[in-house]
């Protein structure tokens, strides 16, 4: 078929709008690089002169360390404690019917709807009312409340999408029902497991709101020290961070598209 | 199939944090009917007066801010979501695919902080956006955006937009390509066919896609925090604000439960919006 006049201007005017999108989306994530070179304390555009001590001072700033270090205990923790609870959820109201179960349904989907304000306050007034100490626990437990969902939606996906039939041969030539469960059945969830547990692990990494509630200065996360930074400092440290959190988080990113195909895991083909 | 029961015990610990979900809640229902005593982080006796307070006080201004930036965010991060994700299903070369995905992806991956100051930098007074305009001559002063609703927006939609993207692209491809085609061969145009076919297949998704950017734009936080710098109070900035400045926690209690239960309006509204949209479809 030949293309029109009409179908030249359609193509070349989408290919125009979905240009500047994409250069909307990125140029956040440009500027910031570029100010992160900027050997002055005030940014300015175009810097006058380039240096890399933003990225000394960041890398040696002792609460982004340590922000780090609590942010990747609580997103492993939480990542953990969401992908056994979540899974075993997910296994119950898969294959059982039981008189609390739409009510259950509910509440554990709840934070898809509940602000992440209204969480973290709930917590720290809960946690306050039963004078229980503002722990890395405190934390964690926000955090399993927060990522529960996308971990219970995506081990049930995967159930949803389960043959059965495997279960029903192990069991007809005599497999107990636990011996089913961690030959059959768990095996075969691994790859939704793995990919609810990366996700949960990312989403906790990066909640800011939530945490901001509960968290006191020892167990501060890296987000709440990022933000704790810019409102005490305004010189490009945090721009430097930023670098490096865009850098880790984009080649993670591919990684796992090469490993997973993206388009799979958010069902977008 | 044999009966199983005791693997019901598997959704122990999800009974546990469900636990923990409700009674959250319950503690900030109770905390918002009790009185604030200044200086003291205990409650006193039972009382409505924070409603009566969030009623009477300007806290009605944040609600009015707060719902404007959700509408416009979502308006915007729709107009700029759709042709994303209509690329993200449609794109010929499989290669550009991956990169549209990738660049709309990772954004949802960097947090609310990274991408929030990112932005401080680009719509500061002597950020980048208004260096390279007064360069260009448009402008010859510079343009506040800091601490205005249009710089909260910018940014907002930027905050939403994966998320949308990616409702959008898997209701785009879900769509069947047959009905596309019968209308191609019927004779219409591209437009006619976008207008007539593609786009109204895709409303489930676009209602689906709006009232999450609704409800991830009530959550902000940062954002509002760090473009709006205090001028741009909202119910999030709102709630921080009375619970840690002065501590008043019956307060902010009060006020979280209202815009809770405002939440929970509007998503409904949405729902059943939506239902009469499929029953619409359906005749």
């Amino acid at each position: 078929m030949r293309k029109t006049l009409m179908d030249h201007v359609l193509d070349w005017s989408g290919r125009l709008v979905l240009t500047l999108i994409l250069i909307f989306v990125m140029l956040p994530f440009i500027v910031v690089a570029i100010a992160s070179f900027n050997d002055s304390a005030i940014l300015t555009f175009p810097p006058k002169s380039w240096s890399l001590h933003w990225y000394a001072n960041a890398l040696s700033y002792r609460d982004f360390g340590e922000g780090l270090v609590n942010s990747l205990k609580i997103a492993g923790l939480a990542a953990v404690i969401a992908i056994f609870a979540g899974s075993g959820f997910a296994y119950v109201i898969d294959r059982y019917e039981f008189s609390l179960k739409s009510f259950l349904n509910g509440v554990l989907m709840s934070p898809l709807i509940i602000p992440n304000f209204t969480i973290g306050l709930g917590l720290l007034i809960l946690s306050a009312a039963a004078s229980l100490p503002r722990s890395l626990w405190l934390v964690v437990t926000v955090h399993v409340i927060i990522v529960m969902p996308f971990v219970v939606r995506s081990v049930y996906v995967s159930l949803r999408n389960f043959e059965r039939r495997y279960e029903q041969a192990a069991e007809s030539l005599g497999a107990t029902p636990v011996h089913v469960l961690l030959t059959i059945t768990l095996p075969l969830l691994v790859p939704g497991l793995i990919s609810g547990a990366l996700f949960a692990a990312i989403l906790s990494f990066n909640e800011f709101t939530a945490s901001l509630f509960v968290v006191n200065q020892s167990t501060q996360t890296l987000p709440v020290a990022m933000y704790n930074y810019v409102r005490e400092y305004a010189d490009p440290t945090l721009a430097a961070i930023s670098v490096i959190y865009v850098a880790v988080v984009a080649v993670t990113l591919m990684v796992v598209h090469k490993i997973f195909r993206l388009e799979k895991v958010l069902n977008v083909e | 199939m044999s009966k199983r029961p005791f693997l019901g015990w598997f959704a122990t610990p999800s009974f546990l944090i469900a636990f923990a979900i409700v009674a959250s809640f319950l503690a900030i229902v109770q905390y918002s009917l009790r009185a604030y005593i200044p200086g003291s982080l205990d409650p006193g006796g039972f009382t409505l007066e924070n409603f009566t307070t969030l009623w009477k006080a300007a806290y009605g201004q944040a609600f009015v801010t707060t719902v404007t930036l959700c509408i416009w965010t979502a308006i915007f991060t729709l107009l700029v979501g759709y042709p994303l994700a209509y690329a993200i299903v449609r794109v010929r070369s499989a290669a550009l695919r991956s990169a549209i995905l990738l660049i709309s992806l990772t954004p949802l991956f960097l947090g609310e902080i990274v991408r929030t100051y990112s932005w401080m930098i680009v719509l500061g007074n002597r950020g980048f956006l208004n260096v390279v305009l007064m360069r260009l001559g448009i402008i010859d002063r510079p343009i506040s955006f800091m601490f205005t609703e249009l710089g909260v927006v910018i940014a907002l939609v930027h905050f939403t937009l994966p998320i949308v993207v990616v409702m959008l692209a898997a209701a785009l491809s879900h769509i069947d390509r047959n009905y596309e085609r019968a209308a191609t061969s019927l004779g219409a145009g591209r437009v006619r066919v976008f207008l007539t076919v593609t786009l109204p297949l895709s409303i489930p998704g676009i209602v689906a896609a709006t009232s999450t950017a609704f409800a991830w734009t009530f959550s902000a936080f940062a954002t509002p925090q760090m473009i709006g710098g205090g001028k741009v109070q909202t119910i999030s900035t709102l709630v921080y604000q009375v619970g840690f400045a002065s501590f008043n926690f019956p307060l902010a209690a009060s006020l979280s439960l209202v815009g809770l239960l405002f939440t929970i309006a509007v998503l409904s509204l949405f729902n059943a919006g939506m239902r009469r949209v499929e029953k619409l479809g359906a005749h």
